[in-house]
């Protein structure tokens, strides 16, 4: 008899489904919120006065497992310099026919002149495009990566170009939970340091917070997060979802 | 003959051109319907398994991707049509026209309503009631057998023709059941035609053969008509992971197109069957009102065979494919036994009660001494009296062992 009921379990869960939220998206239409730490194109960054933050020292291209990357230095004009150091990245090339988006440059660079923004889907029609030179890879005048007219940018795509840096400063030691050890970004300012293990994530500032919401009901009753467990998760998921304001102040 | 020319003025001796009108329309709207309808049933799969796996499904032709088949359809025709060169060329480009034609025929014999009056005529809103009716049906599904199977062996490729031999073997061993339940149907009904069949259930629900059959035919005879559809759960004839794409791996174009087509041709249309044989067809609540008085039938008839091909999507979506002795065992060994005992029982009780019960008593009998029967039969080859169990223990002699080695020792 119980091998007739676990037969129909079957059933019974494949009609369940039909009320569950759909976890696919309509691809190109809307996109996922991406994760915290997504590798995507890469972009050169400037200080907060202007100033470029490569100086030219090859480290990126050394680490690169794919030698995707090709830089040379050149020392800085005396009257008008590009870096604050004594170099700066003259010619900046990576050829994303063979990059592998696995950001060993970004953890090379000793001045985090090179980090990854979360845009992945560019795609060209010839060999040429794919190679992206300094003048494309570097932040425009309001630090924003430039657009090219192949890549298909979307919102917080741009603005989180700092994500594998911010997360890994903390060293996952207690004490340093917080610090931030990274100059300002153009546009930017000082990018706030990733929340660690002591405290709460912060979903909206992570970019993953739909998915939180809609994984759980595909989930077995144990694996879902405790704080959205039973009717205080429903609720909490409930009070998510309302408009701001009406929500009720946070205790 | 008078009878028939009662219900349906086809079979009046002389007819005029009115009744040729009406034959023409009812051929033309009944086989339009049945088009849309598997225009609509395949985009209807699509969704609604998409839906029980948490996916969107398709999306993009139409609202909620009504038109997707037509798409399908359209990008089908305009592909180039290939014959493999080891192919047996006419019947390869006949094999797909023995599937589509008896998917269609069988259609016609479904009754979709009830009667309707035109031109002062009465008309069966089915698309013909020839009096061999469900005949017909087994007839087309043979048929429909050789199509498939021709489809594989002219194929010239190793994958549809181990296939065609799965779907033969399958097809057949299951008609046996399915032809034996719709027995108990005939035998309970004294009719071959599906308006008689139809008729005989419409006293309401207690009249329906479902119930007035006991469970059991209904039972068997959905499972072995999904087994005759090559459906999910028994689509052993197209695993993807053992035989490519099944009998039509070497199909392309239209004339695959034509095979896509008559599969859902035929959930369709076996549903309609299993309404019309067990849950009465047309049969319901009808109210007063004159015009209403044929729609509902047809609504009817309707909600009944869309909640059956719910049923097969909804097969296809919680069962897992059955392996191919598990499929032929549940065939011989339990299906057919099944429907033979149940037909022994049925038609004991339509002479009289005490005929009926020594038929249950026989058939407990016969039931027990085949699964004692088959417990032994499992005994030979994996229990302690295992004729194997001696050729295990020996040691294999070493010339045959160098024999079938590369290595000495």
């Amino acid at each position: 008899m119980a091998n007739l009921f676990t037969f129909f379990g079957g059933f019974k869960l494949t009609l369940q489904h039909l009320t569950r939220p759909t976890v696919t998206t309509s691809y190109p239409q809307a996109k996922r919120p991406k994760q915290p730490r997504q590798h995507g194109r890469h972009v050169l960054n400037r200080y907060e006065d202007g100033m470029e933050k490569c100086i030219g020292c090859e480290l990126c291209a050394g680490a690169c497992p794919v030698d995707c990357i090709y830089v040379r230095g050149l020392d800085n004009p005396p009257d008008h310099p590009v870096s604050p150091g004594e170099r700066y990245g003259y010619i900046y090339e990576i050829n994303y026919l063979r990059c592998i988006h696995c950001d060993l440059c970004v953890e090379a660079c000793p001045t985090q002149a090179i980090t990854e923004s979360k845009m992945f889907e560019f795609s060209f029609t010839n060999r040429a495009d794919a190679i992206y030179t300094r003048a494309e890879l570097l932040v425009d005048d309001q630090g924003m990566p430039r657009r090219l007219p192949w890549e298909d940018w979307r919102d917080g795509e741009a603005e989180m170009t700092g994500g594998w840096m911010r997360a890994a400063s903390p060293n996952g030691e207690a004490a340093f939970e917080g610090v931030t050890q990274w100059t300002g970004d153009l546009g930017f300012g000082v990018r706030v340091a990733e929340a660690g293990q002591s405290v709460h994530r912060d979903d909206a500032a992570t970019g993953s917070k739909q998915l939180r919401n809609v994984f759980p009901k595909h989930l077995l009753p144990e694996d879902v997060p405790l704080d959205q467990r039973g009717l205080t998760g429903l609720a909490k998921t409930a009070r998510a979802k309302m408009p701001r304001r009406h929500r009720r102040r946070e205790p | 003959m008078s009878f028939w020319a009662s219900v349906d003025p086809i079979y009046t001796p002389h007819y005029g051109w009115v009744v040729w009108l009406i034959v023409l329309i009812r051929v033309l709207v009944g086989f339009g319907a049945l088009m849309g309808a598997v225009t609509l049933m395949i985009w209807f799969e699509r969704k609604a398994i998409s839906d029980m796996q948490s996916r969107i499904g398709p999306q993009r032709w139409g609202p909620f991707g009504i038109l997707q088949t037509m798409a399908d359809g359209l990008k089908l025709i305009l592909k180039e049509d290939l014959i493999p060169e080891q192919a047996d060329r006419f019947v390869f480009k006949l094999a797909p026209y023995l599937v589509v034609v008896p998917a269609l025929v069988t259609f016609s014999i479904v009754p979709i309503g009830g009667t309707m009056r035109i031109a002062g005529h009465v008309v069966l809103l089915q698309i013909a009631n020839p009096p061999v009716g469900i005949l017909l049906l087994l007839a087309m599904s043979g048929i429909s057998v050789y199509g498939v199977m021709l489809a594989g062996w002219s194929s010239g490729s190793k994958y549809p023709l181990l296939s065609s031999v799965r779907a033969s073997a399958q097809m057949i061993s299951y008609e046996a059941a399915l032809g034996m339940t719709i027995v108990t149907v005939v035998l309970a009904t004294g009719s071959l035609s599906t308006h008689n069949i139809v008729d005989a259930q419409a006293g309401g629900i207690w009249h329906w053969n479902l119930i007035r059959l006991g469970v059991i035919p209904f039972v068997v005879f959905v499972i072995a008509i999904t087994a005759e559809l090559n459906r999910p759960p028994f689509d052993v004839v197209e695993g993807e992971s053992e035989l490519v794409g099944g009998f039509h791996t070497e199909y392309s174009s239209i004339r695959f197109g034509l095979f896509y087509l008559a599969e859902f041709m035929n959930t369709i249309t076996m549903s309609a069957i299993i309404v019309t044989l067990f849950l009465g067809g047309p049969a319901g609540w009808v109210p007063n009102v004159a015009h209403l008085r044929w729609v509902f039938p047809i609504v009817w008839f309707l909600a009944k065979t869309v909640a059956f091909a719910f049923g097969y999507v909804w097969f296809r979506a919680a069962l897992p494919r059955f392996r191919y002795d598990q499929l032929m065992d549940m065939g011989w060994k339990q299906l057919i036994p099944l429907s033979l005992g149940w037909v022994l029982i049925v038609a004991g009780f339509l002479i009289r009660p005490a005929w009926g019960f020594l038929m249950v008593a026989v058939v407990l009998l016969a039931w027990t001494v085949l699964s004692r029967a088959f417990e032994l039969g499992r005994s030979r080859d994996r229990g302690d009296q295992s004729v194997l169990r001696a050729i295990g223990h020996r040691a294999i002699p070493d010339d045959v062992l160098r024999e079938h080695t590369d290595e000495e020792f």
